[in-house]
């Protein structure tokens, strides 16, 4: 099936801009077109494109996880003479060798949000550190329940895959809210008698609805809920509130979209970190300009193997020790 | 002098630059059986569709029973009474035996169940279906629900004729009957075309089997070079003068072979 | 005039050796059968039998691995209601298929009427009543078009309807903006699209509208297809086009009926999907057409067309629905979930297979 949508997915990908005028020439290519996350994305990199004088090229996949776009994607740039890619790779590791022809052809190749695996793929990574996203809930989850010896802690995941944004939110967030988490690149290994179970929503909020329905038949006494993202988070609450237990359950979600702050503000997310995908793609194409006109890479964040954009816990009940700002605040830095 | 029941005359159908039907006559009286033979690309098939509605002819006309007519469709054919039964037998093998009697005129139940709520009337058909089948000494088919890709080939055949004959036709077609059959099924059949006779509904016959032609026909068509070349009685000739005929070997009495 | 000449009963001469022969051909021969054969005639006859007799048997075998928190009420009345969107979307689907072909679309067709639905009642200030009936009218009107390009245009459903899924997924992302209608906005200015999310408690189940509406519409499409001469008109399209065309079926005005109330039944799905969800989401369910694939082809209607029963996909559905929650319970990762209905597809497949060859 994947195959067959490949070719329709060619026809999605946009060219924006494409004129010969402009000595410096960009590409931009996202998982899909489709997530508000990539949409704003997109916004980001054409500003600052326009704002440096370079030629802005945007492609992008039909659903996550389409890397025969993606691949194609970054052989049209190639071709193009682009000087660089900004890259959301839908699969960290398939996209490799075709980031490496990039390179060799002298491009500046930076993932966005998904780093590649090794993140020495690319030349640089310009992401949300999302261990610390989650990190951050767990940390103002515990807080706010203050015992957590009687917790019952549902984890509401992307999918089967594994992939990194998935178990990076997932254990930090169990490493933030004190759960011993054994292997940091594997979900679900922990054996913290507190986790009720993991379940997989594609986040969305019919899957994030089943997933929690699924974990309160094995434990109707959840209390704290991990969601990947705030649609899995909204779908968990109808869940709750179903069985009318929507006041039992602490839910915590990690995004910074809008109808997710605005639902923090409705009380029914507790607390979400905010990511800006907008200013990873606009230092983005601020890196490859600089690269442009003086060969110069990008340096990573100290302590790190990617260069941090940063992340900002919203919630409208701030516990002592974790800064954070209001969803009021927040709906004015929102994507989406 | 009785009426044909069907009277062709001068029918010519063209594909492109070959002419199927080249000013072709055909008759058919009441209760008898005509059996059209000819060779491979003699234009037989092309005059049955031309009755049947299959295709529209360039010229010439078409007299069912006095009247003139024209089909666009075999539906319309099928409406106007003359009902064909397709080498392939057009049955619905998953269906059963009632259904494929019934499809395209199943009968509703009277009343509200029936006008608004479409409900089919399956005992009223079940009950016609079997008395059609009987009628036509075909009732050793037990299980009228039993789906038609149960049956033997001959059986099928058997529903395909009952449904043709079932409907107040004026003229059945039958192409190929015993084509696909084994010898004691074709036997069968050909009783079968013999009692669809003797209920009064004449028959069209489109066979390459001589031996069953001659068996049931009253008269046969020979069709050659688009157009009717003789009509003969089989009890007149034998079969080997039909198949000089058909190929040209040798002209009938009176006939002139055309250039 | 020829005279009607009593007919030479005796045949031909070489026939005549027949006479001594057996007679019996045709009746039906009622010769004593193995197990295995009457089990294979008892399943071409009741195509159903297949998917009724696995989920009981998975609802029994979870019962006993996964114990009573599977074989409660509520997890039960869970399970129905967990597959209630793909369930009405395997009818519209079943439809399709019964006619021979496959429709890659209905789950954008009820994603798109979702958003239409949404956007109209929620942010236009149209009466959700109105919203709702666009949303109905533009489910037919997309299903209409499907069908229109199979029957018109003459294209195989299977391009048609990825070439429209497409489309409509376009359609829906451009209308929606890729963001979803919150919850708390549908309640505030048009509760009524989240009719099907009410239920009924009784005892520990909770019956959902939208599980009374699956079974409902189930009931329904299933009085269409076996009692009224439509439903055999789908039934004979499926089974043999031409032969259908032949024995005086209007087949292309059916087809298209057909394609209508299988873009209809989707916009049910789409009504019955928001109560469900809770939120409009333009991204859930993309993967709805193939679940609904999936549970019409373990529900044993054949993809070749002309076969099975619409029940079958409504137990198709919910063996998915029992497998999943059972394995879940058991404790079994998701992963092998995803085994378990893979190999219950070609095991569905491989049995139709076996039925169909009955007859020869």
């Amino acid at each position: 099936m994947k195959k067959l949508l490949a070719g329709t997915a060619l026809a999605f990908a946009s060219m924006s801009g494409a004129s010969f005028a402009a000595d410096t020439t960009a590409c931009l290519i996202t998982k899909t077109d489709t997530n508000p996350f990539f949409v704003k994305m997109k916004e980001g990199a054409s500003a600052a494109a326009a704002e440096n004088g370079i030629d802005l090229n945007t492609f992008a996949g039909k659903i996550d996880g389409d890397v025969e776009t993606q691949i194609a994607a970054v052989e049209s740039c190639i071709a193009a003479g682009a000087k660089g890619i900004l890259i959301t790779p839908s699969d960290s590791r398939a996209l490799a060798p075709v980031v490496g022809q990039a390179r060799d052809a002298g491009l500046l190749v930076i993932a966005l949000d998904t780093p590649f695996e090794p993140a020495e793929t690319a030349d640089a990574t310009f992401a949300t550190d999302n261990f610390l996203a989650g990190e951050l809930i767990g940390q103002w989850a515990a807080a706010t329940m203050g015992d957590t010896s009687e917790a019952k802690i549902a984890l509401l995941d992307l999918n089967p895959s594994q992939i990194s944004v998935d178990y990076l939110r997932d254990n930090g967030f169990l490493q933030g809210f004190g759960v011993d988490i054994k292997d940091p690149t594997k979900m679900g290994d922990e054996d913290d008698a507190r986790i009720v179970g993991n379940d997989v929503t594609n986040g969305n909020e019919e899957g994030g609805r089943t997933a929690m329905e699924n974990l309160l038949q094995k434990d109707s006494g959840v209390n704290v809920v991990y969601t990947i993202n705030e649609p899995a988070a909204a779908g968990a609450y109808e869940a709750l509130k179903s069985v009318g237990l929507e006041d039992q359950a602490l839910i915590v979600s990690v995004d910074g979209g809008c109808p997710g702050v605005q639902n923090v503000a409705d009380g029914v997310i507790g607390a979400t970190s905010m990511q800006f995908p907008l200013l990873m793609a606009s230092k983005g194409i601020e890196a490859i300009k600089a690269y442009a006109e003086t060969g110069e890479k990008p340096q990573n964040t100290d302590g790190l193997d990617f260069v941090n954009t940063g992340v900002e816990l919203v919630t409208d009940a701030p516990v002592e020790g974790i800064p954070s700002i209001t969803s009021e605040e927040a709906l004015g830095k929102c994507w989406g | 002098m009785t009426q044909p029941v069907i009277k062709a005359r001068g029918l010519v159908k063209r594909y492109g630059k070959v002419t199927a039907l080249d000013h072709c006559d055909f008759d058919l009286m009441p209760g008898e059986i005509v059996a059209v033979i000819g060779d491979n690309g003699a234009g037989k098939s092309s005059l049955i569709k031309a009755i049947s509605g299959a295709v529209s002819i360039d010229a010439g006309t078409i007299e069912l029973e006095g009247k003139p007519i024209s089909f666009s469709s075999p539906l319309e054919a099928q409406d106007a009474g003359i009902a064909t039964v397709y080498q392939t037998l057009a049955l619905s093998p998953a269906l059963s035996i009632v259904d494929n009697m019934f499809m395209g005129r199943e009968i509703r139940k009277e009343g509200i169940a029936g006008s608004v709520f479409r409900a089919l009337d399956h005992a009223k058909m079940r009950e016609i279906a079997r008395e059609k089948l009987s009628e036509l000494g075909l009732m050793t088919i037990q299980n009228i629900d039993q789906p038609v890709e149960t049956l033997s080939g001959g059986q099928r055949q058997g529903v395909a004729v009952a449904r043709a004959a079932a409907f107040g036709s004026k003229v059945i077609i039958l192409d190929e009957p015993t084509a696909a059959l084994g010898v004691k099924e074709s036997r069968r059949v050909l009783e079968l075309i013999l009692d669809v006779r003797s209920r009064g509904i004449p028959i069209i016959l489109i066979s390459h089997n001589m031996p069953h032609v001659f068996e049931v026909a009253d008269k046969i068509h020979i069709h050659r070079l688009g157009k009717r070349l003789c009509v003969i009685d089989p009890k007149e000739y034998s079969m080997s003068d039909a198949v000089a005929f058909m190929t040209g070997a040798k002209l009938p009495e009176g006939a002139v072979e055309a250039a | 005039m020829s005279d009607t000449t009593q007919p030479t009963r005796k045949g031909q001469e070489f026939e005549q050796t027949l006479d001594a022969s057996d007679k019996t051909v045709a009746s039906f021969e009622h010769e004593s059968r193995g197990f295995v054969d009457r089990l294979q005639h008892a399943l071409h006859s009741n195509p159903t039998l297949v998917p009724v007799i696995v989920l009981i048997g998975a609802v029994a075998v979870f019962g006993l691995i996964a114990g009573g928190k599977f074989f409660s009420a509520f997890n039960l009345s869970l399970i129905i209601q967990q597959v209630s969107i793909i369930g009405i979307l395997a009818a519209a689907q079943s439809l399709i298929v019964l006619t021979a072909g496959i429709d890659l679309s209905v789950a954008a067709i009820m994603v798109l009427m979702a958003v239409i639905a949404g956007n109209l009642s929620v942010y236009m200030g149209v009466p959700p009543v109105l919203g709702l009936l666009a949303s109905f009218v533009g489910g037919t009107a997309a299903g209409l078009m499907n069908g229109l390009l199979v029957t018109r245009v003459k294209l195989p459903p299977f391009i048609t309807t990825l070439g429209t899924w497409s489309i409509f997924y376009a359609l829906n992302l451009w209308l929606s903006g890729a963001q979803s209608i919150r919850s708390q906005d549908i309640d505030a200015n048009a509760s009524i699209l989240k009719f099907f999310g009410n239920n009924i408690a009784l005892g520990g189940a909770r019956i959902t509208y939208g599980s009374i509406l699956m079974v409902a519409v189930f009931a329904v499409l299933w009085y269409m297809l076996n009692k009224t001469a439509w439903g055999r008109h789908v039934y004979a399209i499926g089974d043999d086009k031409d032969s259908a065309e032949l024995a005086g079926i209007r087949t292309d005005r059916t087809l298209l009926s057909v394609y209508a109330l299988s873009g209809f039944v989707c916009a049910i799905a789409a009504w019955a999907s928001i109560g469900r969800v809770g939120s409009i989401s333009p991204q859930a369910f993309y993967e709805g057409n193939l679940q609904s694939i999936t549970a019409v082809v373990i529900g044993g209607i054949s993809l070749f067309g002309g076969r099975g029963s619409i029940m079958g996909a409504l137990f198709g559905a919910l063996i998915v629905g029992v497998f999943q929650s059972g394995l879940r319970l058991a404790g079994v990762d998701v992963l092998w979930q995803v085994f378990a209905i893979g190999w219950l597809i070609i095991f569905a497949v491989a049995i139709d297979q076996w039925i169909r060859k009955v007859s020869a």
